[in-house]
Formats: structure tokens, sequence, C-alpha cells
């Protein structure tokens, strides 16, 4: 095997079809970038997931003079021995790990402290319209649906909010972009692999005098299918490269946003986004190689 | 060294065979002409050698390996101790003498060394001694000839296979063609040559085998054209 004359064989072949050339490595660029950024989306999700899911926390929120809902209307507001017995009981409950009380004065502190940038909100409300509420750590998170029903029903419990709630929402959210984002990937997979084919194909019919003659003097096959094959492999090593600039991009610009917004403190490490940047590019080798493998089957009969 | 036993070939896109039950012997170092009016089979008898097709029926045995049992993947081993000259040079336009003939040894993996000392003996040998370095569009008709003759020689052939190699050659340099053949049938080189050309068949007196619609009609050593033409 004379290296050189391999790697002049394909340097001649990318630069002969260069639109050709630059065609599919756009294509498998922003394929493998979408396909590598869905992973890393999926990825981010379940580790948020997973952090969120082992603290989750339930805010019991009682009845005010302003509750409006009708289960407080129907009980009036919660009283004080509504107040003590509840707590016993939560701190009774095995699957309860910590109680705390926030008073009506405490949550509008915190209420006011929270929109301290927007001064017509805090000023169109009171102390009292904050209802109080105890904040409920769970010993076992999963069971945090026992916990919920058991005090919904209560005398002076308003509702029972959970933050699970609220972040299935935004989880959905990110798995739909996740899904969008293979989605395009596979299509475009789909085109760069015919794009491929097509490049080989060209490749084939301009190489084929070359070609008829090693065929002729009994050079062997993969000798003579090399210089394609690589020619299909460099394409997509090239695509590959650039998708990793999307990936880590999208890691930095949008992942990492996403965590400030947040507070998560589950940052992906480099080596999470990095093995998604090694897989995405073995999958753009290994998709231009075969896609060129089964052309040449049919362009340069043995 | 070749051994045809009872061939018949039929494309699949035609009803009439090119080849229809022939068998035919050629053995080691002889020279042999393969003459008959176009379509009379010759092509497809070299096609045959070189495991390019398959024969509908019979047998093909060439440098003693029976070719239906060679399994595709050593068809470029066979096709190593076949050397093959054509009617259109088939020389690579950007590559000059040495290097066209150099091809044929660096893609079957020859080392340098190797392809450095063999070459400018062949080039010798097919006369083309100071021309290594000219590019084919540099040479006449006859002399891209040798080239491809050298091409087809450097790997020290069994068997030659020539596939009208003076049809676009005129008369007074095809004898210079011949004489390159002739010289390498001497160094034991199996050398089958179909041709047209009458004239040069009739003043090497060699066997010859005459096909008609893909039967041989004539198996004649030290032979001549025909009475026919």
């Amino acid at each position: 095997m004379r290296a050189q004359f391999v790697l002049s064989e394909i340097w001649i072949g990318l630069r002969r079809n260069l639109t050709m050339t630059i065609a599919v490595i756009t294509t498998v660029a922003i394929s493998l970038a979408l396909f590598g950024a869905g992973m890393l989306i999926n990825q981010q999700v379940s580790a948020m997931r997973g952090f969120w899911d082992e603290r989750i926390s339930i805010t019991i929120y009682l009845c005010t003079e302003s509750s409006p809902s009708d289960h407080c209307i129907e009980n009036g507001p919660a009283t004080d021995e509504d107040r003590t017995s509840l707590q016993s009981d939560l701190e009774s409950m095995s699957e309860v790990a910590g109680v705390e009380y926030v008073s009506q004065a405490e949550a509008w502190q915190d209420f006011q402290d929270r929109f301290s940038n927007r001064e017509a909100l805090v000023e169109a409300t009171q102390e009292g319209d904050i209802p109080d509420n105890f904040r409920v750590q769970l010993a076992d998170p999963s069971q945090y649906e026992t916990v919920q029903e058991s005090v919904q029903n209560r005398a002076g419990v308003d509702m029972v909010s959970n933050d699970k709630n609220v972040l299935d929402q935004f989880f959905e959210l990110l798995d739909g972009l996740k899904w969008a984002a293979l989605t395009v990937a596979i299509v475009q997979l789909a085109a760069a692999a015919l794009l491929i084919a097509n490049t080989i194909r060209l490749s084939a019919y301009s190489r084929r005098r070359e070609t008829g003659i090693m065929r002729l003097v009994g050079a062997s096959n993969f000798y003579i299918q090399l210089p394609f094959l690589l020619e299909g492999a460099i394409s997509g090593l090239i695509g590959g490269i650039f998708a990793a600039g999307f990936i880590i991009a999208t890691k930095f610009f949008l992942l990492d946003k996403i965590q400030n917004w947040f507070q998560f403190n589950v940052q992906l490490g480099m080596g999470a986004v990095m093995s998604v940047v090694g897989m995405s590019m073995i999958l753009g080798v290994l998709l231009c190689t075969i896609a060129s493998f089964l052309t040449l089957r049919r362009y340069l009969r043995v | 060294m070749i051994h045809f036993e009872n061939v018949t070939k039929v494309y699949p896109t035609q009803k009439r065979p090119a080849l229809n039950g022939v068998s035919i012997d050629v053995d080691k170092g002889e020279f042999v002409f393969l003459v008959g009016p176009s379509g009379s089979g010759k092509s497809t008898f070299l096609r045959l050698v070189l495991k390019e097709e398959k024969p509908t029926k019979g047998r093909v045995h060439v440098a003693g390996k029976d070719l239906a049992r060679l399994s595709n993947w050593k068809v470029p081993h066979l096709r190593r101790r076949i050397g093959c000259v054509f009617q259109d040079f088939r020389l690579l336009p950007n590559k000059n003498v040495f290097e066209n003939v150099a091809f044929a040894l660096e893609v079957i993996g020859k080392p340098r060394r190797f392809i450095r000392k063999v070459v400018p003996e062949v080039v010798e040998l097919v006369g083309l001694e100071g021309k290594a370095t000219r590019m084919p569009d540099e040479l006449s008709g006859g002399e891209q000839q040798r080239v491809a003759i050298a091409r087809a020689f450097v790997n020290r052939p069994q068997i030659l296979l020539a596939d009208e190699p003076t049809g676009n050659i005129d008369p007074a340099t095809s004898i210079g063609i011949m004489k390159v053949l002739d010289r390498i049938n001497r160094t034991g080189t199996t050398v089958v040559m179909a041709t047209h050309d009458a004239a040069i068949v009739d003043s090497m007196r060699k066997r010859v085998i005459e096909l008609e619609d893909g039967e041989v009609v004539r198996d004649q050593s030290r032979g001549v054209y025909g009475q026919a033409y």
C-alpha cells in the first residue's frame, strides 16, 4: 500500500468535485450539529430531572381572608388549631424530613424581595394577601403524592403545590426541542447520504480511466475503492469538525444559559459534551463511508 | 495455459450466443491469432479469459485455475498474471511514459525500489529508451502502443492478451509492434492476439484460430488470415 498514491488520489477527487464536496460537508455538518444538540439537550434534561427529583419539596398554602377558592370560603381562614394540628401531623409522617412554617409576614417579605424590581406589583399587595404556608422537605422525594393527598382536603388548607408541576412543563418544552432537532437531523442525514452517493458517483465517473486500468492490471478491489471511501470519510470528518463547533456552542450559549435562569447547578461537564462530539463525528464518518461503499458497489463493478 | 471446454456465452440482452460451444486449448508459450469478422466472438473470448464475464455454459481454465471456482476477491490475482493491450492504448494522459508503466506496479503495491529497477528495463524492451519522460500526447500512435505493451508486460504476466493492437496504427509501424510482441513471446509468455489485419497474420505464420458467429471454424498452426480474403 502506497500512502502517497492514495492521498494524492483523494486530494484530486475532492478538488475535482469541489462544489459537491462543499454541499456534502455543509449537509453533514448541519445534520450532525442538530443530532449532537439533540443529544446534549437530552442529557441536560435528564440531569436536571435527576437533580430536581432529589430536591423536590411541597408547599402547603393555608387559607386567608382573601383566598378565593371554594374550599377556603367554605371553611373560613385557617385557625391556629388548624396550623398546629397540621404541623404535628406533618412532623409525624415518615415521608417527611422537615417542616418549616412561613408566616404571612415572612411570606410577604419574601414576595417583596423577589419582586423588588416591580414596584407596582408590590404596592398593589399588602401583608395578608400572601398566604402563610408550610414548606415540607421530603425524606423520599418520590413519595410526594402521598403527602400531598393526605393534607389536600384538610380544613384551612388552600392548595398544595410541588415544584414538579411547574418544571414538567419546562421539561416538555425541552423534550419537544430535542425531538425537533433529532427529526431534522435524521432528514438531513438522509440528504447527506444521497449527496455523498452522488459525489462518489461523479468521482468514479471522472476517474473511470484510472480505475479501469487498475482493474486490468489486477489491483485489489480494496485498493481501487480506498481513495473513494476515504474521500467520503474525509468529507464526513470535516463536516463533523464543523458540527463539533456548533455542539460546543450549543453547550455554552444555550444549555449554560438555561442553567443560569433556573439555578439548577447541574452543568454538563466537558466530558459529556466531548462524548457527544465524538459520537457525532463517528456517526458522520461511518455514514459517509458506508454511503460511498454502497455507491461504489454499483458504479465500480469489478 | 488457456483451456476452453464447450464454452457458450449468451449475453442477457441478446438471443444469439456470442460464443457457441467453443473448445480451445492454448499452450504455454504459444502465439495465437484470433481472427474473424466483428461480432464473431473474439472480444467475448478475451473477456472470458479475464473473468470479466462468466460463461453461460462450459468451463474456462486459465493458468491452471478453474475460473468458475475462482472467488471474486481472487480475480485481481488472476489478472496480475495476464497482461492486456487494446486498440485505443488506454494510457493516462497526465502521466509520462515511466509513470504510466509504473502505475501498473504501484497499484498492486510493489515497492518503489523494485519499480525504479524494472520499469526502465521494460521501457527499453519495447524500444522506447530515452523517451521515459515524454507525455503520451508527445508520442506517435505506435509509440503509445509500445507504452501500453510495456505496461501490460512490466509485471511479467504468463499471458498477454492483445485486442486489435494494430487497429489504430499504420502498417509500417504495425510491423514494429509485432516485433515487440514477438520478443515478448520469446520470453515464454503466451500471446493471444485478436486482429483484423490480414497482412500481419500472413507474415507471422503463427497459429490462427478463426471464429465465425461464435464458433471455431478453423484452427491451424502456422496459418494465414484466410483464403476467402
